[in-house]
């Protein structure tokens, strides 16, 4: 350590007051930001209240509840099979794969299988909504970071998959076709030649949207080092999904449990990321379309022939017990805890939606981060509102 | 040894032991969990390959959640509850004009049994071997309270927020005990049984005037086909 002299301790103390002083004149107040419940990065109507120092962020607390539905409650009022047309609009871009979780938990009480059949075109139309989800996340998050085209091919080639899910089951959104026992119907004819071409088109537009948007400079420096999520805090917080691969985390429910599900008759691969800032998220997402439509290929390619629909009552009473299924959605974990008194309609059902839980991380990722980072961050966590407020 | 039964050893060891495994992992589970409480894991219950409930006493709810991340269950899945209590309005398809039919209303609770109306249920899963545990606790019928989890793992404030304002249930060192999706004045914890679905009182479910039999079925308990 260098002897200060006399001198140059008061130069130093002189300076250290004209900073103060320079300070206390530039010395803003804090500011209150609220974003949405209007805002096009909000996927719906999330508010969010930021306390702005500057352009940082002091404090950040989404508000939720402008698209609560009370979906808890009335499934007490709903018979079992009716139930599907609810769960359905939980996540509204990926309706299919919400109805699987909770026929699953219903025929897990009841002790039934769906055939085999009925497996496979599940898990078809389950990866297609998974594709048509994601695809259309990774145009938005263009739109999100001030890149205008992605979102038109995201459109473009998401209609293909949207365009299949209404060929099989009539419903482009809402398709309400799971069934206790099975599926409401067998695939149409031709189906599968369709298929076996969009799948095509999908991963040219994987690779269109990589070279595009993960391969742009701008887009790297937006996302690289932004909202990092250390792994035990994403495990705190129930992260699940992308969010919690692009941690570190190689856990996929698809591969990690066992259930009546074509997963583990096919070859694929659960991609992780070691990152875990938004251009890891973001990336985990775009291997996972690619991923899905490898998933959708073979299955088309081995499905087994039968019926598609188990022998049930007409009218389904579900015999008293509890039940937890969760099922690998493509916002991450989608639950439900199917508590049954022997009735024609569920006792309670917990849903436990993955966006609630990537979202509850919020609080704590905003804190400190600079305003244009907000959008960042929420566009690579990706929620539905639907699917935070249930 | 092992080369000549190479062929068949792997594949008898996994046809017949895989679900002896699973349920020995699960009976393990609350082993463990007996071990790290004591006298506080009042009930369980194991449905082999399945899954495992274990009920805790509601002072202990707080220490089971320490206990749980120091057994390996790092993964906090959700936290909420559940109203054992049947409901006054059925499925809510009562004709008004009728007086409300008789209903049994006593309060049978689920797995792990338990001795109040309201219980709180949580979920945790162990990472390294994707097996979850639910851990329910009884909470005081006339004083709804119970330990917070948020100092244990900080993902629980969301849910206990939820579970604050559906079921009433305070969460005794929570720092922000605030409605999660209602209006700060909302009276009342809609997702207790005794509380109306007011949507089916205001209107009247037409369900009930348009009961007709299915074509060509005598019997509804068979499927037709």
């Amino acid at each position: 350590m260098t002897m200060l002299t006399d001198r140059q301790q008061l130069s130093y103390i002189a300076a250290q007051a004209a900073d103060a002083r320079v300070n206390l004149e530039l010395e803003t107040e804090g500011m209150t930001l609220n974003i949405g419940p209007q805002h096009p990065a909000t996927h719906g109507t999330l508010r969010i209240i930021a306390r702005l120092d500057g352009e940082q962020v002091v404090w950040a607390e989404p508000s939720c509840g402008y698209m609560h539905r009370g979906y808890e409650k009335l499934t007490e009022v709903r018979t079992f099979p009716q139930v599907t047309a609810l769960i359905n609009r939980i996540d509204w871009l990926g309706s299919f794969a919400n109805e699987v979780p909770f026929i699953l938990a219903a025929e897990k009480l009841m002790g039934i299988e769906a055939p085999a059949r009925a497996q496979h075109i599940r898990t078809i139309l389950f990866e297609l909504s998974r594709i048509a989800n994601v695809s259309l996340f990774l145009g938005d998050l263009g739109v999100q970071l001030g890149a205008i085209t992605p979102v038109f091919m995201a459109f473009r080639d998401r209609e293909y998959v949207l365009n299949l899910i209404e060929g099989a089951t009539g419903g482009r959104f809402h398709p309400n076709f799971d069934r206790i026992g099975g599926l409401k119907d067998d695939l149409p004819a031709g189906w599968i030649d369709e298929t076996r071409t969009v799948m095509k088109k999908l991963r040219n537009f994987c690779d269109e949207i990589e070279n595009l948007l993960f391969g742009n400079e701008i887009f790297q420096s937006r996302t690289r080092g932004i909202g990092v999520i250390p792994r035990d805090v994403a495990m705190q917080y129930g992260l699940s999904g992308a969010n919690l691969r692009a941690s570190g985390v190689d856990w996929d429910l698809r591969r990690d449990q066992s259930l009546p599900m074509a997963w583990n008759k096919v070859d694929w691969k659960v991609w992780t990321h070691n990152d875990g800032d938004s251009f890891a998220r973001c990336w985990v997402r775009l291997q996972e379309v690619r991923e899905s439509t490898k998933i959708v290929d073979q299955l088309i390619e081995t499905l087994p022939a039968g019926p598609v629909m188990t022998k049930v009552p007409r009218i389904i009473k579900v015999p008293e017990g509890e039940a937890w299924v969760a099922t690998e959605n493509p916002l991450g974990e989608m639950g439900y805890y199917v508590v049954s008194k022997g009735d024609l309609g569920p006792f309670r059902v917990k849903i436990r939606s993955a966006s609630f839980n990537n979202m509850s991380i919020t609080p704590w990722l905003l804190k400190g981060v600079y305003v244009p980072d907000i959008i960042t961050i929420l566009a690579s966590l990706y929620f539905i509102l639907g699917d935070i407020d249930r | 040894m092992r080369a000549l039964n190479e062929g068949v050893f792997p594949l008898s060891a996994t046809d017949t032991e895989t679900p002896v495994a699973v349920d020995e992992a699960r009976n393990d589970i609350i082993a463990r969990f007996t071990t790290a409480l004591g006298d506080a894991v009042v009930d369980s219950l194991v449905k082999p390959g399945d899954d495992v409930w274990i009920r805790v006493r509601t002072d202990a709810w707080r220490a089971t959640g320490d206990a749980a991340r120091e057994l390996g269950f790092v993964y906090f899945d959700f936290l909420s509850a559940i109203d054992w209590m049947p409901s006054p309005f059925g499925r809510g398809e009562d004709d008004p004009t009728e007086p409300a039919p008789e209903r049994d209303m006593t309060v049978r609770q689920g797995y792990a049994g338990g001795k109040t109306r309201m219980q709180v249920l949580a979920r945790v899963v162990d990472p390294t071997t994707t097996i979850g545990v639910n851990l329910k606790a009884d909470v005081a019928n006339d004083s709804p309270v119970i330990e917070s989890w948020v100092t244990v793992f900080a993902g629980a404030n969301w849910h206990e927020r939820e579970a604050w304002e559906m079921f009433g249930i305070r969460f005794a060192g929570h720092p922000d005990l605030r409605n999660m999706y209602l209006p700060t004045d909302f009276e009342g914890h809609p997702l207790r049984k005794d509380f109306p679905l007011l949507a089916r009182i205001v209107k009247p479910w037409p369900g009930i005037v348009d009961v007709e039999p299915m074509p060509g079925g005598g019997s509804d308990d068979e499927a037709g086909e």
